[in-house]
Parts: C-alpha cells; structure tokens; sequence
C-alpha cells in the first residue's frame, strides 16, 4: 500500500520537474477527450432536432403532395398546366383503403391578406377541421375551422399567431375581418405559435407555419377555384391545382408500410407523370435513426483519432524522458530496483498524465452547451450577417452531452495512457543497470 | 573470523564485436569482516569487471561468488535486486544521487526497494545523515548541495540498509585534495569505529595508502594482495 503512494508521489514529482512539458501532453489528452464528449454531444443534438421535427410530422401519416412538373414534360406548354393530386384522388384514397383512419385534403396558395393598410405576405391554407389536431396546432383564441363553417363554405379563417400579431397589433382579431383578394374573411380564432417541422414533399426547407391563414377547403375551392395565375418574368402562367396535398392517417404505426405501399399503386395507376411525392414520416424516422448511429460513429471514429495522437504525444515524452533519465534507471536498479519497479515507476507517470488529462478532458466536454451558447450570442452580436447566412442546423445547434460519453472518453483516455505508457516503461526496466550507470 | 564474501575462480568474457574479451580470467579473494581493501590497476585491467561483479549488477560467466553463505553467481535478476537492496552499499564517483529527492529521501531510496521502509528505519535515516555531517540540510536537494556533502550523503545511503560491504568506487575523483581528504577520514572512521568492511577501487596511490589491504589487478588476474 505505502508502496503505491510512494510511487504515484514520485510519479508526480517527476512530471513537476519539467512542468510545461508535463502540461503539452496533458493537453494532447485533454483535447482528445473534450472532442470525444464534444463531438457526440454535437451529433446527439443535432439528430435529436431532426427527429423532434419528423415527429412533428406524426410518426402514423402518409403525406403525398403535389409536386409541380418539370416542363418538358408537360406536352403542351401553352395555356394552363392541370397537375397534383386531385379531388377524385382523394376519394378514391379514402374509400378504397381502409387502413386509413381519416384524410385531410389540403390547398395551399401564395397570397396577401390585408387589414386596411397592413398588408401580410403569407401562405392561405384551405383545410378541414382536422387540420389542427393532425399538425399539431393549438387554439389560443376562438376556435379552429368548424364543421359547420366547411360545410357552410363560409368564408371564415383562422390566423397564425404570428400573421394575427401584424395584422392586428392593436386591437382583437376575433370578430374582424381579412381581406384576401376581394373576399372578406372573419377571424374566427388565432392559433399559438409553433415550432417549424422536417420539410417534406422532397425540398429541403422546413415546414413554417408563422405565416399561415387558416379557411375552409371548401370555401377556397368556390371562391378562389383550382385555376391560379401566376406571374413569372413578364408573361403569365396558369396552373390547375386541385389539391397541394392529402394527410392521411392510419389506423395504427404498424400498417403505415403497407398503407403506403397501397396508396403508391392506387396514385401510380391515375397519374402519367410524376406530378406528387409520397412523405412517409415513420420512414424518415427511421432513415434519422441510421443517420444517427452514422454519425456516433463517424464522430467517434474522429475523436478516437484526435486520442490515439494524444497517446502517441505521451508515447513520445515518455520515450524521451527515459533516455533523458537513464542515468537515474541506473541509479535505482543498483540501489536495489528490480525491473518491475522501474516499469511501475514510468507507468505510473504516464497513468497520472492521462488521468489529468482525462479528467481535465471531461470537464472541458462538459463545458460544451455553455460554450456554444457563448459563441452564438457572440457572433450575432460581432458577425450578424454571417450567423444570418449560416445553415439554420448550425445556427440552432444545441449540443446534448451523452451520459455514457464521459466515462467511455475517460476510460479510453487512461487505456490509451496504459498502452502508450507501457512501451518505454519496458523499455526503460529493460536496461542493463551497468550501461545505465555510465549513461552521462 | 566471518568472510564479509569470498570469491572464486571469477571469470567473465564479453562479447564485443564478435570477439571474445576475457575481462576477469579466474580471481580468488576472501575479504573478512571489518577489512578496508583498495583494489587497483590500469584500465583494461578488469577492475571495474569485478566491481560491477561484486556489486551484484552482473553474473559471472563462472566461478563462484559468495556472500552471507548464499552463491550470487546462480542467482535470478530479481533476486539480485533483492541482495543490492539489501545487502550492498554503493558510493559512486559522481554521487549519483536522484535529482527530485531531498538528502533524507535519497538515503532512504535502498530501503524502499528493500521494502523497509518505516518509522523505524526512517529515524536511521535521520541519525545518518547527522552522522554525515549533514544534519542541517535534510530537506536540500542534491543541486543544492557541494561536491563533498553530496558524497557525504551517499555514504549514508550506502549504510543505509547495514550493507555486508561498502563498495566505493572512485569515491573522490571528482573532489579537489581537501574534500577528497574529508570523505577520506569519514570511509576510515566507519572501518575503524563502526567496523565497517570497505571496499574501494582507485587508481590514486596516495587513495590506496588509506585501506589496510590493497589488491592490484592486471589483466584480468591478481597480480599483487598485499596487507600492510
């Protein structure tokens, strides 16, 4: 027992000896282990985002949207251009498969909506009632889109929270009215904000709901109809759109496969070009989980490296203080050291470098959400134009720390100290004693 | 009277190049207890073979070695750590004490290799380094220390462990006249008073004059054993 103390005492002593070099190959462990934690913490969050917003999706639908088609091949390019799903889509989806618990037929269109002079650029949504609880929207004030309302094609809208703060930033927007084109809308209620989710329908952007005007599908389909103008570059261009996309839901997780598969032909054998994508939520979640376990690995295998060198860094040093100590190897053996001693000796040098390292190591890693925290309000008050251009996943990054991280980092740390300390420790044990005395 | 160690028919060859050197080619001494030898010779004459042999860092190639009834020629590394440890006390030409300990700390260095280190044997070390002269400066560091008091405080490390013999070698080659003459005194106080057995190698005759019994060596045989 007193052994040991003595030689973690010596241990510590020697490394005192030459403080600055001591502290670079700690520093070589420290940054091996930090970026072990940081790096995993990174990946954990960043993957845990992606699936909160293909959750947000609702692991249980199938979302299959209209997709615009490439010109060429539309074959007559003159007049409107008729493409999406349709209504009798729709129906045939919902009445043949009956897998599928309810269908939300959606439209969506660019549009302005006015109060007076307050003028809002945004998304006009005509859905049915089930429309909210599917995306997850709730009700802040008045009420969601009725049955009646849908039935009655009345031309009443509910507003994001969002669209209603700069519409109506004074008064209540209940009881008021929109105007979109040259229809009035009532406000009949004003949702909470809510947090964008996964893009789907095959782009990239995420899904935003802070600019959204709520009304009847039914009501846009009399007062606004499938035909739509656009202007793009001096002429005009028609388009037919029936339906911007269909939610379905079904019954329960385990047939959403097999729905889906369903739903594909059912399209498939309607539609001559590729004029809709299908969305299978419970498919990106699963593609987001491999992603995931990608990314442990792939950032592992990094951090792994940046330790190897810090054990390589240790392997170093320790080769060069035993040749810089010979002389006291010599020393020692002749005072009585059997070799084991001497390996015991340099081992636990290199076990308590590594030891701090790890230690230190691990308080860094822990560090890593209040780092980036720091470093984010700091760029946005020093570089605002590049935080505003950077990728919203970089912007939003909010490391999580993986329990299991800390001590696998550690463990790996003093493991990499053992392996890499046991080669000149030998070494050093290996020496001739009478050599080692005539070592100048 | 009891043998401090006998040795006989010492041989050892080394390889160097490919060639074959016979270093020691067959040396018989018997030193009792309570002798003070001085071995001399020119260089290449195996002197330092047979220290390096009676200090327990080599095996000879044959002939026996005996010491405290036990033959090291047949012993195991570990075993001969144990005798350096416990029965062998080294004082070296260039001190050779450890940089990072303090004067206590080095002397205490065979005991703990011994595996004897307490209270008990820490108090010895203590009354070892006053014996020395060095009283004052327990707490020192061996750059602190002058050339003589840091040999000074190797030969209380080499009685640290109540060594059979004291192996000295060169003890004041790196010492001017008057601290080579201090240490000098000292080796021949703990022969005379302490009855400690000495052994010493040097090439100074004046050195040599101080044992009680000098041994010249020359290629690799005794040449002369002559007690005065």
């Amino acid at each position: 027992m007193t052994l040991w103390i003595r030689t973690w005492q010596l241990g510590v002593k020697s490394l005192l000896l030459h403080p600055l070099r001591s502290l670079l190959t700690v520093l070589g462990i420290f940054i091996g282990v930090a970026s072990v934690i940081w790096l995993l913490a990174i990946g954990e969050g960043i993957s845990k985002k992606a699936q909160e917003q293909i959750e947000g999706l609702g692991a249980d639908n199938i979302i299959v949207r209209s997709i615009k088609p490439p010109n060429e091949s539309t074959p007559d390019s003159r007049g409107p251009v008729p493409y999406g799903v349709t209504r009798d889509d729709y129906y045939r989806l919902t009445e043949t498969i009956n897998t599928v618990d309810r269908a939300l037929p959606i439209r969506e269109l660019r549009r302005q909506f006015r109060n007076n002079d307050r003028l809002v650029d945004g998304r006009l949504v005509g859905c049915t009632p089930e429309y909210a609880q599917v995306t997850h929207l709730e009700v802040d004030r008045g009420h969601f889109i009725s049955d009646a309302e849908l039935e009655q094609k009345e031309k009443a809208c509910a507003l994001a929270a969002e669209v209603a703060e700069r519409l109506f930033p004074f008064e209540n927007p209940l009881g008021q009215t929109v105007r979109v084109e040259d229809d009035y809308y009532v406000v009949v209620g004003v949702m909470k904000p809510r947090e964008a989710s996964a893009g789907i329908g095959g782009s990239l952007a995420a899904q935003e709901f802070s600019d959204d005007v709520y009304i009847p599908i039914t009501t846009l389909w009399t007062r606004i109809g499938d035909f739509i103008v656009t202007r793009r570059s001096g002429s005009w261009e028609g388009e037919i759109v029936q339906l911007s996309q269909i939610t379905l839901r079904v019954n329960s997780v385990d047939d959403v496969v097999a729905t889906a598969d369903l739903v594909r032909t059912i399209l498939a054998s309607k539609h001559r070009i590729a004029d809709y994508a299908i969305t299978v939520p419970l498919d990106l979640l699963e593609q987001a989980k491999t992603t995931r376990l990608m990314f442990i690995v792939f950032m592992g295998l990094i951090a792994a490296i940046s330790l190897v060198v810090g054990g390589i860094g240790i392997m170093n040093i320790m080769l060069a203080t035993v040749t810089e100590r010979t002389r006291e190897i010599g020393i020692r053996r002749a005072l009585g050291a059997k070799r084991r001693d001497i390996t015991r000796q340099f081992l636990a040098e290199t076990i308590v470098l590594s030891i701090v390292g790890g230690l230190t190591g691990v308080l860094g890693g822990l560090t890593c959400g209040f780092v980036t925290d720091w470093l984010r309000m700091a760029l946005e008050n020093l570089f605002p134009q590049v935080m505003e251009s950077l990728p919203d996943v970089v912007r939003t990054i909010s490391p999580k720390v993986v329990p299991w991280s800390i001590p696998m980092a550690f463990g790996i740390s003093v493991g990499v100290g053992l392996i890499f300390g046991l080669y000149p420790a030998t070494r050093a044990a290996a020496m001739d004693p009478i050599e080692a005395l005539r070592h100048e | 009277m009891n043998l401090a160690f006998r040795v006989e028919e010492l041989k050892k060859d080394y390889l160097l190049g490919g060639e074959t050197v016979h270093a020691l080619r067959g040396v018989t001494i018997e030193v009792p207890e309570g002798d003070y030898v001085a071995i001399m010779g020119p260089s290449g004459s195996g002197k330092s073979t047979l220290l390096n042999l009676l200090g327990c860092l080599d095996r000879p190639t044959s002939g026996s070695y005996f010491l405290g009834g036990d033959d090291v020629a047949k012993m195991t590394d570990d075993r001969l750590s144990e005798v350096r440890a416990n029965r062998i006390g080294f004082v070296f030409q260039s001190y050779n004490l450890i940089a990072q300990l303090t004067v206590v700390e080095n002397i205490e260095v065979p005991l703990y290799y011994g595996s004897r280190l307490n209270s008990t044997t820490r108090a010895r070390c203590h009354k070892l380094a006053e014996m020395v002269g060095l009283g004052d400066r327990l707490r020192h560091r061996p750059t602190q220390l002058s050339g003589g008091q840091q040999q000074r405080a190797a030969i209380a490390r080499s009685l640290v462990n109540d060594p059979y013999f004291i192996l000295a070698d060169e003890p004041t080659g790196n010492l001017d006249s008057v601290t080579s003459g201090e240490i000098l005194d000292l080796l021949s106080r703990l022969n005379r008073e302490e009855g400690k057995t000495v052994i010493m190698v040097t090439h100074e005759e004046d050195v040599a004059e101080r044992a009680k019994r000098i041994i010249r060596l020359k290629d690799g045989l005794l040449q002369s054993d002559v007690r005065r």
